[in-house]
């Protein structure tokens, strides 16, 4: 299952650039790009999550706003995933939250909330503090890349918000996460 | 709230009446009639409840009321084995008037007989009056009185179960008693959670907040007017307290990170709990009438799960200090933690026992969950139940009976969660689901009504 996601976000990526390209070339200044994001802020409201990317490319007039959620789930990517009772940071995290913060130093003004996120497989009290743990992992990496730890809001939400619903190993992976959210 | 002041008044307007034997002036005698309660294994004590006579002007719906709630109180506890009414010769008028006839009762099988009469008084109170009989020596073991608000009958009717439990077993009751606990509802990525409240049949069960803040982890004040909890409120996770009558909340402490875990010590003066802050967990206890705080853990690790011994010199808590989740015991100022966990498996949630004498726990081994108990000292692990998820044993006031919640999936794919509350024997014997309004979770026992 994670590969599998790993390949959607590669998809996902690819169609991105694809698009971004695609508008610099029909737009030269910044107005321009204002236009095309309100125009498609309800679609990218309504939809998130990392497969996202790929609705974009399947429609080429549309787009996301800079700076915004979408934006970040789209282009940057916008949460990690931790092993089982762990909260390093992969190869795989770490490129993402390079990502993260390049995209964070573009946008100064932007100010994030980071999730800290756990599988059902342990107790209350304990998957708080993990959660905890694996939002303080994400936020010291993007500290130690240049961000301002003011702008850097931790929460733990242990066990209480999987992203998705099933019992089984593969959703357990998705559900151990730091989620990136624009305050 | 309109019902939470009624709660108060019914407990001002409790009065008890007689203590044992005054009644009649029938002298109770030790008699042989004994459940042992230490043993595994128990043949359920035969006992016949009969309906409650009914004096001119008494409530009838209270006198058929309340032996059908002790009968139930006494059937749940798995030690008494409650005869079918249907069998019942003797009539609770004649009862009233010239008391039991043994040959009867014992032409039943029954060992233990409970009878009683509802009346009112000229002030408009009910009074109830009950006696248990045991039938083969012929002798009141009991006979006791109480005048109550009419409302506050299913109170009588808890105070006589643990009487009669008492009397019989040799131990505290359990039954005059509630149950905080985490309502949900809803899908699992929005699950929707309220503080809520019941006796500890599952009765008056009703919510204490409504919803729009995520909340975990109830547990009561030793004297059973507050209620500590997590609370989302804000979306700045904090130890909150609850006052049940005011129905006022309130965040307790400005810290720069989440609290959570909270619970009080045993002379309800201090708020133990877990502080995080970058990443890291540590125990915290705060003096609830100067405030101040003190930090009792400083590992790198996780240290959550607080919780003091009875007579408040001691707390266990849990720690990955050594590498995974673990138990370990301290002195009430932090000093010389101890291990005491060393099975297989991740070991939490240690609560400590009102009797003292044991600390249940939540174990995962091997991705099954157990509740189970050990000594304070490390010995004699016991588990005493098993799922693909059960977690957060709390002990009932007599240290007798531990509630807890159980976790499934359910509906397509798994992708639905049930959880419900269920009781178990210390011994692991005679599990029983408790039925609550919607899906149940973090049950927290409170003493013996004040």
């Amino acid at each position: 299952m994670p590969v599998q996601l790993k390949s959607f976000r590669l998809l996902a990526l690819m169609a991105v650039a694809a698009l971004s390209l695609s508008l610099s070339a029909c737009s030269s200044t910044p107005d321009d790009m204002g236009d095309v994001s309100a125009q498609s802020t309800m679609g990218a409201e309504d939809m998130g999550g990392p497969l996202y990317g790929t609705e974009v490319g399947a429609d080429s007039t549309m787009g996301v706003a800079p700076g915004t959620q979408a934006d970040l789930v789209a282009n940057v990517g916008d949460r990690v995933f931790y092993g089982y009772d762990r909260y390093d940071l992969t190869n795989e995290a770490r490129n993402t939250l390079d990502l993260q913060a390049q995209w964070l130093m573009k946008y100064p003004n932007v100010n994030v909330t980071i999730e800290g996120h756990c599988d059902e497989r342990g107790t209350r009290e304990y998957n708080l503090a993990l959660g905890e743990r694996r939002a303080a992992a994400v936020k010291s990496y993007l500290v130690a890349r240049g961000i301002d730890p003011n702008r850097l809001t931790t929460i733990s939400y242990g066990k209480e918000r999987p992203a998705v619903p099933g019992a089984d190993e593969a959703s357990w992976a998705q559900n151990r996460r730091g989620v990136t959210k624009v305050d | 709230m309109k019902s939470e002041k009624l709660c108060a008044v019914q407990f001002f307007a409790l009065f008890l009446l007689f203590l044992c034997g005054v009644i009649a002036g029938a002298n109770p005698v030790r008699a042989e009639l004994k459940v042992d309660v230490t043993r595994g294994v128990v043949e359920p004590m035969p006992i016949a409840i009969s309906p409650f006579h009914v004096a001119p002007g008494g409530d009838t719906e209270i006198a058929a009321g309340i032996p059908q709630i002790v009968t139930a109180n006494l059937e749940r506890s798995g030690l008494f084995a409650p005869m079918n009414p249907a069998s019942f010769i003797q009539d609770p008028a004649s009862i009233d008037q010239s008391g039991p006839r043994f040959a009867e009762w014992r032409a039943i099988n029954t060992q233990a007989l409970v009878t009683g009469t509802v009346t009112r008084t000229a002030d408009g109170k009910t009074r109830v009056e009950f006696r248990l009989w045991d039938v083969f020596s012929q002798q009141q073991m009991i006979g006791m009185a109480y005048m109550t608000t009419p409302q506050n009958w299913r109170r009588i009717a808890h105070i006589i179960s643990d009487e009669i439990y008492k009397r019989i077993t040799g131990e505290s009751g359990y039954f005059d008693s509630r149950i905080v606990f985490i309502s949900e509802e809803g899908p699992p990525a929005a699950r929707i959670k309220r503080l809520a409240i019941m006796d500890q049949d599952g009765a008056n069960a009703r919510f204490l907040t409504d919803g729009r803040n995520l909340v975990l982890t109830p547990r009561f004040s030793p004297n059973e007017q507050q209620i500590t909890y997590l609370s989302y409120h804000n979306n700045r996770p904090r130890v909150y307290l609850y006052n049940i009558d005011t129905g006022r909340q309130e965040v307790l402490g400005d810290f720069p990170g989440m609290t959570f875990a909270p619970r009080f010590s045993p002379d309800g003066n201090r708020v133990i709990m877990s502080m995080a802050q970058n990443g890291n967990s540590d125990v915290y206890a705060m003096d609830l009438r100067s405030r101040q705080v003190r930090q009792l853990t400083n590992s790198v690790g996780i240290d959550t799960a607080p919780c003091y011994s009875p007579d408040g010199r001691q707390i266990a808590f849990e720690s990955d200090r050594g590498g995974t989740q673990q138990i370990y015991v301290m002195n009430a100022d932090g000093s010389n933690p101890q291990r005491i966990t060393f099975g297989e498996g991740r070991y939490g949630n240690p609560v400590w026992s009102p009797r003292g004498d044991l600390i249940a726990f939540t174990k995962m081994l091997k991705g099954q969950f157990y509740i189970g108990v050990i000594r304070p000292d490390g010995s004699g692990e016991r588990l005493i139940t098993k799922a693909y998820h059960v977690e957060g044993p709390s002990w009932s006031p007599n240290g007798r009976v531990l509630v807890y919640f159980k976790e499934r999936p359910t509906g397509a794919g798994g992708a639905q969660r049930s959880a419900k509350l269920y009781t178990i024997d210390l011994t692991g014997y005679n599990e029983r689901e408790l039925k609550t309004p919607k899906d149940g979770s973090d049950p927290a026992w409170s003493p013996l009504n004040p």
